[in-house]
């Protein structure tokens, strides 16, 4: 009874939530300088084509029922129209969601697992050689963004060692082999930045388990090391939940930057783009389906950590 | 007789004068910096890129704008250290030239939005209540957007500048201070001396910075220092997209941008910004990790 | 007892830590003996170093710790033994019980698979053994429902029974030496005596051996076969229980059990013969005595050179010169105690409170209204008075609702019933209509000197902002007041510019009373001030407000668990349960013979100085 009234709650948050970051989408969205008419009907218009388009985009009615009309519209699953593309948002939009998807799932599916590793034999060998090489590693990691490391994978694996395709447009002929080979480096941009940061956090959060009274007093019970640091590692667990969900956040940002160095396909990518051009329905739809992935992922990390951590599932 | 305690036999020294005690969350951060091995190295890197920021345009060779049409995408030679780009530009001085623009960018920024997310943070930790929800859920919503896309979003509305690119970033980095600090007030606000004070009846606004804030500058600057390497990242991530200034600016994320097309021919042109970047960004978490660590209460 | 070779045999224990500011001495020239199945108490307030002690003796304690001595346990070198067969004994033949259990037990495992761990590791049982050993375990050590215990987690449990696992868990291998440190700290009186109930029960059943770390002498003498006595990191005494506490052979054992109030007879005296001075710099080499400067014995001597721990009496050892010439503790010296002059003003009320009733709501109420679940109810029409110059108890134990009374008498908190009155003026309900005046005569002290003041605050300014905002007055006239206050309360003017984390605990205590006095109040509420405090400095800063109540005329609101410390000082009492008064009276009357259960099983549950041989 008590899981299902918190589930509800945290529902209803970020029910809340979400609805705030639609209006404060729409609102950013229409203040974005640089008029749509204008974007698609060219420079030379004349004012009385603008102002028929502009009419029959419904760009003259006052902003609160453009809101409602959108959101209402996005509820039914009716998206807009692309002003960039010239069709419907929806598909555009869920293929690039896909896309990005495939690369934020690699890069997760990857980093995760060895930064808990490396994290946690990080704070085992404390102040030691293996520590302070990992610790090195990550904060060089850490302090080149996203198209800073892109741009070196590029230059060294696909200029330098052509080894992997410098871009990674998709092409459906294309052998399977050299589709995947595209995704290397773009997965391999995303993991380094988020590996770096995950293994720093799980790190601290097992320094913190070790030095717990509780794992001192484990230890003076003559239980065997390995035991010792299990019971740090339970407890170790739990904030990794929480780093993940958060790292996601850094990972949504991260593909916006990989896909424009890569040319990838994805909803960056269309976020971009539709930022660049004023591509107003897309922006909004994309921007929207951002923040709702990040919330979603932050409700899941509350819902696992509230299972796992006895003192609130009891 | 003395049935009473008489004064302890204490040889501490006499606590330093008001004015000097002002600062002593600054000089606590100073000593913090001294006694950290990572902290001072990342001052001494953060240090000479504040040199190349005041000094830069002096001492750098060319201007940033100078052309050599005949020396195009050279390769680096003793006249141009590190090698011209497809204008003939000498891509070092460019690089010097860059670093008033993104450190002054990365430092006011950095402070704007640790300014305005204490604030937040203060009034909503303190006054708990509506007022505290309402504020939370707004920083909430502004933090269900990852950081560069609210950036981007910011920018483009407001326009690309690197006036409005620190605005943007302020904006970004505004609800993840006013959490830290809320999480600060809240525990600041349980204790005792907070109780006493309002038992005498202060107002509000004097608990608040009379009682509040100055035991609170101290996480505020821990924040601060970790934030100031964050923000780095984030404005050449936005040069690099072309949202912060506009070419012929010598923005390191820009020219980075502008290297790309050339990485097969010219793959020299990508170095010196991304070194001046990657530099800055490591100095600057080497600083906030080692204050961070310093500062903690063990 | 003492003619059997010694479980554990310490005989110079010394052990250092390497510190920034350089070797910090933390426990010297420790020698003592524990028999088997003998209880041994090891007393001493904070600075002491016997928790240090207790790790000590069981190896393990790690760099920057840097041990010396010689440590035997059933006669071989302890201290010398390689990890591994530190291991072997640990949690099998030597085990430790700590502080606070809540913080010892792994939140995320329940308690029985955290017991049934250390049965699998050492004595290699499968789990179903295993599971029925701890369920027997846990039914030694009385907990109810053992087998449900054991599938819960260890934030389900309470205090008493966590502390409990703890136990079962040390005693699981059937341990021969258990070293306990300060487990009953933190618990409440009647929780505290069924535990070391327990603990007197299973030394009878298995004949381990125990070493009971405490700062609480009651619970010694009612415990301890032997005792020994630590001050400044040195055991200063050693011996029987019962004569070391009837006839002392160290001035610091003798000035511990003089300041202590006691229970168990009413208050001789109005003051309490505080020990002078402050703990000896612990990084400071060691060329005298280390009690000297605060020994009311001293001679040229023990300032000269450090006296060693000697065998005096059969069977006692005392670090003291002039052990012979220590006094007991009964006969008191006629200079040290002052007639009490006080009257208690008759007549109205200082202070009223009626019908008092507070509830919380449940969190996360305020926006969705929670289907049926009953709000809290901290207080339950609860009614005082109190005269001019008097002092009224509160008694309760944790959970009582007596913390809650405090804060609402002074506007802390908003009562959801009930008004407070201030000679005769009914006051607001709600804190925030209070006026200035009325917050001027109504100043509370509270129980944590660590965060009592503003750390950014100096002292100054701390005990001068109640003048500025009452008073008035120039910068100057503030100081020197503030300066008066000061000496008032016994530290003096070179106090003024000094930070919090310059000063002691008891230190920062005064100021905060400084601070409290400094608007001439009329009501102090006195919420635990001397719980997180050693027992030498509660003495004097109990004489300081009784003190400052004399030569003010305030009258006091006093919260306390401590009966002893009430007894001493309150003139009525009132006994708090679950936020109902259920009993009140004239001290003396509760006392010596209380009407209700709780009131009597409370009395019952408090250890006393008389050690079970004299009762």
């Amino acid at each position: 009874m008590r899981s299902l009234g918190f589930i509800a709650r945290r529902l209803g948050a970020l029910a809340v939530v979400l609805a705030v970051v639609s209006v404060l989408v729409f609102a950013i969205v229409q203040l974005l300088p640089g008029d749509v008419a204008t974007e698609i009907l060219g420079t030379s218009a004349t004012p009385e084509d603008l102002a028929a388009l502009r009419l029959k985009l419904g760009l003259t009615r006052p902003a609160p029922v453009r809101y409602a009309e959108w959101i209402g519209g996005v509820v039914r699953g009716d998206w807009g129209v692309s002003l960039l593309y010239q069709m419907p948002v929806r598909p555009l939009v869920l293929e690039g969601l896909g896309r990005s998807a495939v690369l934020a799932g690699l890069a997760l599916l990857i980093a995760v697992p060895l930064s808990i590793g490396l994290g946690v034999v990080a704070a085992l060998r404390r102040d030691r050689l293996l520590d302070h090489a990992i610790s090195t590693l990550t904060l060089i990691a850490l302090s080149l963004p996203e198209f800073v490391w892109g741009t070196l994978l590029i230059l060294l694996f696909a200029y330098r060692f052509r080894v992997f395709p410098p871009s990674s447009m998709v092409d459906p002929q294309a052998s399977l082999a050299s589709q995947a080979a595209r995704f290397v480096l773009p997965v391999l941009t995303l993991i380094l930045a988020l590996l770096a940061q995950m293994t720093r956090m799980t790190r601290a959060s097992m320094i913190d388990a070790l030095r717990q009274p509780f794992t001192e007093a484990a230890r003076l019970r003559g239980l065997r090391p390995r035991r010792v640091v299990a019971h740090a590692l339970r407890n170790a667990l739990l904030p990794t939940v929480g780093i993940v969900a958060l790292n996601v956040g850094f990972l949504l940002g991260g593909i916006v930057i990989v896909e424009t160095i890569f040319s990838y396909p994805g909803l960056g990518r269309l976020l971009v783009d539709s930022v660049n051009h004023r591509d107003v329905p897309m922006l909004q739809m994309a921007t929207l389906l951002v923040a709702s992935a990040y919330g979603l992922a932050n409700l899941g990390a509350d819902i696992v950590y509230a299972y796992l951590d006895p003192r609130i599932r009891y | 007789m003395a049935e009473l305690l008489p004064p302890a036999a204490n040889p501490l020294p006499v606590g330093p004068a008001a004015a000097a005690r002002r600062w002593m969350a600054l000089r606590r951060a100073a000593g913090a910096v001294r006694g950290s091995k990572a902290a001072t190295v990342g001052a001494a890197i953060l240090a000479v890129h504040l040199v190349l920021a005041v000094l830069g345009p002096a001492l750098a060779p060319y201007r940033y704008t100078e052309f050599h049409m005949t020396h195009l995408l050279e390769a680096p030679s003793r006249q141009f250290l590190a090698g011209t780009d497809q204008f003939g530009r000498d891509q070092l001085s460019r690089v010097m030239w860059g670093a008033r623009g993104t450190l002054t960018l990365a430092v006011v920024s950095t402070v704007l939005g640790e300014a305005l997310g204490v604030t937040v943070g203060l009034v909503g930790g303190y006054y708990r209540g509506v007022v505290d929800e309402v504020l939370m859920r707004t920083m909430d919503a502004l933090m269900a957007f990852p950081s560069i896309l609210l950036a981007m979003l910011i920018l483009t509305s407001l326009g690309h500048s690197p006036t409005y690119v620190v605005a943007g970033i302020a904006i970004v980095f505004m609800p993840r201070a006013a959490r830290v600090l809320r999480g600060v007030v809240l525990s600041l606000a349980a204790s005792e001396f907070v109780d006493a004070a309002r038992a005498r009846g202060e107002r509000g606004w004097y608990i608040l910075f009379r009682e509040l804030l100055p035991n609170a500058w101290t996480p505020i600057i821990v924040d601060t220092t970790i934030r100031f390497s964050y923000s780095i990242l984030l404005a050449t991530s936005l040069g690099f997209l072309g949202l912060g200034a506009a070419p012929p600016s010598p923005d390191w994320g820009l020219m980075i941008n502008e290297a790309l097309p050339f990485l097969n021919q010219a793959p020299w042109l990508a170095l010196p910004p991304a070194l001046a970047i990657s530099s800055a960004v490591v100095g600057a978490n080497l600083l906030g990790d080692g204050i961070q660590a310093s500062l903690r209460p063990e | 007892m003492t003619t059997a070779a010694p479980l554990l045999d310490v005989r110079d224990l010394e052990v250092v830590y390497r510190t920034a500011r350089g070797p910090v001495n933390a426990v010297r020239g420790v020698s003592f003996a524990v028999a088997p199945g003998e209880i041994f108490g090891l007393v001493g307030e904070s600075g002491s170093g016997k928790s240090t002690v207790g790790l000590a003796v069981m190896g393990a304690l790690r760099p920057p710790a840097a041990v010396r001595g010689d440590v035997r346990y059933r006669g071989e070198p302890l201290l010398t033994k390689s990890p591994a067969a530190l291991r072997a004994l640990w949690g099998r033949k030597l085990s430790i019980v700590f502080q606070n259990p809540g913080s010892t037990l792994n939140p995320v495992l329940r308690a029985g698979a955290q017991v049934m761990e250390v049965l699998q590791e050492h004595e290699g049982l499968d789990r179903a053994a295993a599971f029925a050993r701890t369920v027997e375990l846990f039914d030694a050590v009385q907990l109810p429902d053992p087998a449900g215990v054991a599938g819960k987690y260890p934030h389900q449990l309470s205090g008493g029974q966590q502390q409990r696992v703890s136990i079962a868990m040390a005693l699981a291998c059937d341990p021969d030496l258990l070293v306990m440190d300060e487990p009953t700290t933190g618990l409440d009186v009647t929780t505290e005596a069924r535990i070391l109930e327990l603990v007197r029960s299973l030394r009878a059943r298995t004949g381990a051996a125990i070493l009971y770390i405490s700062h609480n002498l009651a619970v010694i003498a009612q415990l301890c076969d032997a005792v020994g006595v630590m001050y400044a990191g040195e055991l200063v005494e050693t011996g029987p229980v019962a004569e070391v506490f009837a006839r002392p052979t160290h001035p610091y054992t003798l000035a511990l059990l003089r300041c202590l109030p006691r229970v168990d007879a009413p208050s001789a005296q109005r003051l309490l013969p505080a020990i002078e001075g402050a703990l000896p710099d612990p990084a400071a080499p060691v060329t005298q005595c280390q009690f000297a400067a605060r020994c009311p014995m001293a001679e040229d001597r023990c300032r000269r050179e450090p006296p060693p721990l000697v065998e005096g009496l059969p069977g006692r050892t005392s670090r003291c010169f002039f052990w012979e010439k220590v006094p007991a503790p009964d006969a008191v010296p006629a200079e040290r105690v002052r007639a009490a002059s006080r009257t208690v003003d008759t007549g109205t009320a200082v202070l009223e409170a009626h019908g008092l009733t507070h509830e919380y709501g449940m969190p996360g109420r305020r926006l969705v209204p929670v289907l049926g679940a009953p709000p809290l109810r901290a207080l339950d029409n609860v009614s005082l008075a109190v005269g001019g110059r008097e002092t009224l108890a509160i008694i309760g134990e944790s959970g009582s609702g007596k913390t809650t009374l405090g804060r609402c008498l002074v506007g802390l908190l908003r009562p959801t019933a009930g008004d407070v009155m201030l000679r005769g003026h009914t006051l607001p309900r709600r804190p925030e209509r209070w006026t200035r005046s009325t917050r001027r005569h109504m100043q509370i002290v509270f129980q944590n000197p660590d965060l009592t003041l503003n750390p950014r605050r100096t002292v100054f300014e701390a005990v001068a902002r109640p003048l500025e905002l009452f008073g008035g007055g120039t910068r100057e006239d503030r100081r020197r007041r503030a300066a008066a206050m000061l000496e008032a309360v016994k530290l003096g003017a070179r106090y003024l510019d000094r930070l919090p984390h310059q000063l002691s605990g008891g230190e920062r205590q005064r100021v905060a009373i400084a601070r409290a006095f400094a608007a001439d109040p009329d009501i102090v509420v006195c919420d635990e001030p001397t719980s997180a405090l050693d027992v030498s400095v509660q003495a004097a800063i109990l004489n300081l407000l009784a003190v400052l109540q004399d030569s003010r005329g305030v009258s006091y609101v006093f919260i306390s668990h401590d009966l002893s410390v009430v007894r001493h000082l309150a003139d009525r009492v009132m006994v708090i349960y679950r936020g109902s008064v259920v009993e009140e009276g004239r001290t003396e009357d509760v006392f010596a013979s209380p009407r209700d259960a709780y009131t009597k099983a409370l009395l019952a549950a408090v250890p006393t100085l008389k050690t079970p041989a004299e009762t």
